[in-house]
């Protein structure tokens, strides 16, 4: 029956039945569909963030906001989260290699690279806790208020706060500010308009659009949760690669490929959300 | 008259059958002495089905009952419904003056949205599509189960919690959520909107989140099943139309549910919170409240980008039942099979670009409005192909007027019914002023409701001699039919005028507007139609439990004489479908009448002439 099937040309085909028409296993092919639907879960939030971004009169400014560096520097425009999308993307470099070996059915070489991409998401997780914190420990983001803002007019402040700006300093519609927090009390600085209709009268600098805070803990916290259970995982397929579960397994290192394809696509997401809060 | 075949299965599968090594593995079903193993915590794709069903059927009831008791409301406002108190409690507000018992008006809205919400998601999209889906595509593809049998397991598991948790909302002292099935926010954002907006929502959203897991374990495993596991020689092109309106309909549902999941998530941190992405300056009861920048009109987008998609998740394997059982028994080939699987994916593909006809009266630009006007009624063109083709499929045929065709004629005239209409709603001009009355009530209950009922049914009918080895009673199977056909036009058909003179949906009564009284007795016969066509349902579940065990035996491997696999497997198949060898599939499912015979499975070889006209 054999021959037969083999001579017949027409049953060899991919698509005749019989057989997988992607020569993938069943896992992986999950494993992507599942990937295709938590793309579309990623994407809706994306579109969300974009209608209440385009909504909003003004936005905060990402090179202003992203700006703090651990050890105490400040006005380093997004030289941190470069730093995490740097350890990310490194982490699926690692995570590649791991793949590589498990076809070798090198057990060392797995364990040894899929380490590499634990530690790498684990960094990864630290930063982001480390950004959180300054947000909301020293700038006081929260997801109902956002002291981040932008100036919609020409103006000289009337009053210094004790960090950036002093008193005299003047702004163009678009700079940005920070309302900082003192023993509990917002510092919302006295400004005079110094151009157009609302000209000689005096002002103080009002909060910035409050989605921002909202849908920067969301969507970054829903990736985090993502790299987080990432990293569970990884951790739980690399302690059965080391006791020697695949060894024996007919499709071998399967399972450290199913999480690999999981990894890029959470270092994938990752890009699109670097993209639309940090870079425009 | 012509000539039935002859053939003997076993024989064939023997000679031709695909051998997977099934005994070597030992893979059947390990705990088939264990009653908990073997029924309850099954992972045989052909219990899941029917635990589907099952579950499907008693929520249809508990949905199709809530319409029942508000249409004793609507139809007879000034009548006492004080006698169901001992069922709905504090519900029936008696006033004490008359003696008249009357709906609580609040709890009015939770009966339809919890209609809404369970004849929708439960019973036509898990009771339907996990019905089918987990009984057809392993047995008509020739897989021993499904990719993944846990996760199908697991599909069903969450799919009852979910059921469980929406149960229990119903019984909470503020009532489950009463904002309608489609959730929009301010009523869901804000506990203190309303009764049902607090617990009640949040088991909603828990429920509902559950839902969608269970929805996605079983898509993720109905396409990867479709995709990998076809027997030898099941190309693409000779799955049965079934397998195919699965197969797009677990794609539609892979790529939708995902982003309701996104539209749930932020609504919960709306909720729980305090954020504002629904939210804009809103006033409760005078007060204002602290939420700004946010917009209701997104979270329409985000439910409807589901919603519409949720519709033809509904509506497809209604089509691909009626297609099937058409085909057997009008004893014809399918006309145009591609043509059919075509306009599936066209259907599907469309069905996500037309989301915002739900929203002409939301205050979206008319000029995008524009838009999803034209593709809306561009959608009218494939269902109007698989309608041609359906009827084209009877004429001529020789025709079984037996339970399953009745229904599936009945699937095809609704459909037909239901989607005129719908080329009225789909232009925004006309929406605006139709979109709030009757009208759109009629129609999407005949277009998607009844009709998906009916294909629901005559999927039943048909493969209930192989889901329980027995026939379901005839007679009454016909009684339920022209109950279900009779009433539900007659509960549909007058909703159309009422609607086009104007009456809103939504009004919890309508004899306190001059410009309504009219209607009285349209209402009165209405909600009697209504209570009739419950009755028949009633009939059907008679019918379907007393079968189980006292039905008519299956005698024969293939009562219905049709081509598709399912019929090869003993009659009662045990876990892995086929004794033995896989059968190899020759020939794409619609054989029937060829050459002279009556009908030629799947599993006949091609003869030389065949082969011959095949090449040409």
């Amino acid at each position: 029956m054999a021959v037969d099937t083999l001579n017949d040309q027409k049953l060899i085909e991919d698509w005749d039945g019989g057989t997988s028409p992607f020569k993938s296993s069943y896992g992986k092919l999950m494993m992507w569909y599942f990937l295709l639907s938590d793309a579309f879960t990623f994407a809706g939030f994306l579109i969300a963030y974009g209608a209440l971004r385009m909504s909003s009169p003004n936005w905060p400014v990402p090179d202003f906001v992203f700006s703090a560096f651990p050890g105490g520097f400040h006005h380093k425009p997004l030289l941190f989260v470069t730093l995490m999308t740097f350890i990310l993307l490194a982490s699926s470099f690692t995570m590649v290699r791991a793949v590589q070996e498990g076809h070798q059915e090198n057990k060392k070489g797995v364990a040894f690279w899929m380490l590499l991409t634990v530690i790498g998401g684990l960094a990864f997780l630290g930063s982001q806790a480390w950004e959180w914190t300054t947000m909301i420990g020293k700038e006081h983001v929260s997801y109902h208020t956002n002291p981040f803002g932008s100036h919609v007019e020409y103006g000289t402040y009337l009053a210094g706060d004790g960090h950036d700006i002093k008193k005299g300093d003047t702004f163009v519609p678009g700079d940005s500010y920070l309302i900082h927090k003192h023993d509990g009390e917002w510092q919302k600085l006295p400004y005079e308009v110094t151009e157009g209709e609302d000209i000689g009268q005096v002002k103080e600098l009002q909060f910035g659009p409050r989605a921002f805070g909202a849908l920067f803990f969301f969507i970054t916290g829903f990736h985090g949760f993502h790299v987080f259970s990432g990293v569970v995982f990884l951790l739980i397929i690399l302690l059965n690669v080391i006791s020697g579960v695949y060894v024996e397994r007919k499709n071998g290192y399967e399972m450290v490929e199913k999480i690999g394809l999981y990894w890029h696509f959470v270092d994938l997401v990752w890009v699109f959300v670097f993209l639309v809060f940090y870079l425009i | 008259m012509a000539e039935i075949l002859k053939y003997n299965e076993e024989e064939l599968l023997k000679e031709q059958g695909f051998d997977d090594h099934f005994h070597d593995h030992g893979h059947g079903d390990k705990h088939k002495t264990s009653f908990i193993f073997k029924y309850i915590f099954s992972m045989d794709h052909k219990i899941i089905a029917r635990q589907f069903l099952i579950t499907g059927i008693f929520w249809a009831f508990i949905g199709i009952g809530m319409s029942v008791i508000f249409r004793l409301q609507l139809g007879f406002p000034e009548d006492s419904i004080a006698w169901l108190k001992p069922l709905l409690g504090k519900w029936i507000i008696v006033n004490e003056e008359t003696g008249i018992g009357s709906l609580d008006s609040q709890f009015y809205y939770a009966l339809i949205t919890m209609h809404g919400t369970i004849m929708v998601f439960f019973v036509l999209t898990a009771g339907l599509s996990g019905t089918f889906s987990n009984l057809l595509i392993p047995l008509q593809l020739g897989a021993r189960d499904m990719a993944s049998p846990f996760l199908n397991m697991l599909s069903y598991w969450f799919f009852f919690l979910a059921g469980i948790i929406m149960f229990y909302s119903l019984f909470l002292s503020t009532g489950p959520f009463s904002g309608g099935w489609t959730a929009y926010p301010p009523l869901s954002a804000l506990p203190q909107a309303s009764s049902g907006s607090g617990a009640g929502m949040t088991l909603w959203l828990v429920s509902l989140t559950m839902f969608v897991v269970s929805i996605l374990l079983g898509g993720i495993n109905y396409i990867t099943t479709v995709l990998n596991l076809r027997t030898k020689g099941m190309s693409m092109w000779r799955m049965p139309l079934t397998i195919w309106t699965f197969f797009i309909t677990a794609i539609i549902g892979l790529l939708s549910f995902p982003v309701l999941v996104s539209g749930f998530l932020l609504l919960m941190a709306d909720r729980g919170l305090g954020t504002s992405f629904y939210l804009n300056e809103i006033f409760v009861s005078g007060e204002a409240l602290d939420y700004v920048g946010g917009s209701a009109i997104l979270y329409q987008h985000l439910f409807w980008f589901l919603g519409h998609p949720e519709v033809y998740i509904i509506i497809l394997p209604a089509m691909g039942l009626t297609s099937e059982v058409l085909s057997v028994h009008a004893r014809k080939p399918i006309f145009g099979y591609k043509a059919m699987v075509y306009s599936v994916m066209a259907i599907a593909f469309l069905s996500f670009i037309v989301w915002a006809h739900h929203m002409f009266m939301s205050g979206v630009n008319p000029f995008i409005s524009n838009f999803f006007v034209i593709f809306t009624l561009i959608i009218a063109v494939p269902s109007a192909v698989k309608v041609f083709n359906w009827i084209t499929t009877l004429w001529g045929g020789n025709i079984r007027l037996n339970t399953p065709m009745l229904f599936a004629i009945g699937f095809v005239s609704m459909f037909i019914s239901g989607g005129l209409t719908g080329i009225f709603l789909g232009n925004s001009a006309i929406d605006i002023q139709l979109h709030d009355t009757y009208f759109v009530v009629a129609h999407f209950h005949i277009v998607m409701g009844v009709a998906a009922a009916f294909g629901m049914y005559a999927g039943i009918y048909h493969w209930y001699p192989k889901m329980f080895a027995t026939f379901m009673n005839e007679t009454l199977g016909k009684i339920h039919f022209w109950g279900t056909l009779i009433g539900s036009y007659a509960i549909f058909w007058p909703m159309h005028y009422i609607g086009m003179a104007g009456v809103p949906r939504r009004y919890y009564r309508f004899d306190g507007f001059e410009a309504f009284n009219q209607f009285t007795t349209m209402n009165e016969f209405i909600t009697i139609a209504a209570i009739l066509t419950f009755g028949a349902q009633l009939v059907f579940a008679l019918n379907f439990f007393w079968s189980i065990k006292r039905g008519r035996k299956v005698m024969t491997k293939n009562p219905w004489l049709a081509n598709t696999l399912e019929w090869t497997t003993p009659i009662k198949a045990g876990h892995g479908n086929w004794e033995g060898k896989l059968p190899t599939v020759h020939r794409w499912p619609y054989d029937y009448g060829k050459d002279g015979k009556d009908y030629i499975p799947q599993v006949i070889p091609m003869s030389e002439e065949e082969k011959a006209e095949a090449e040409h």
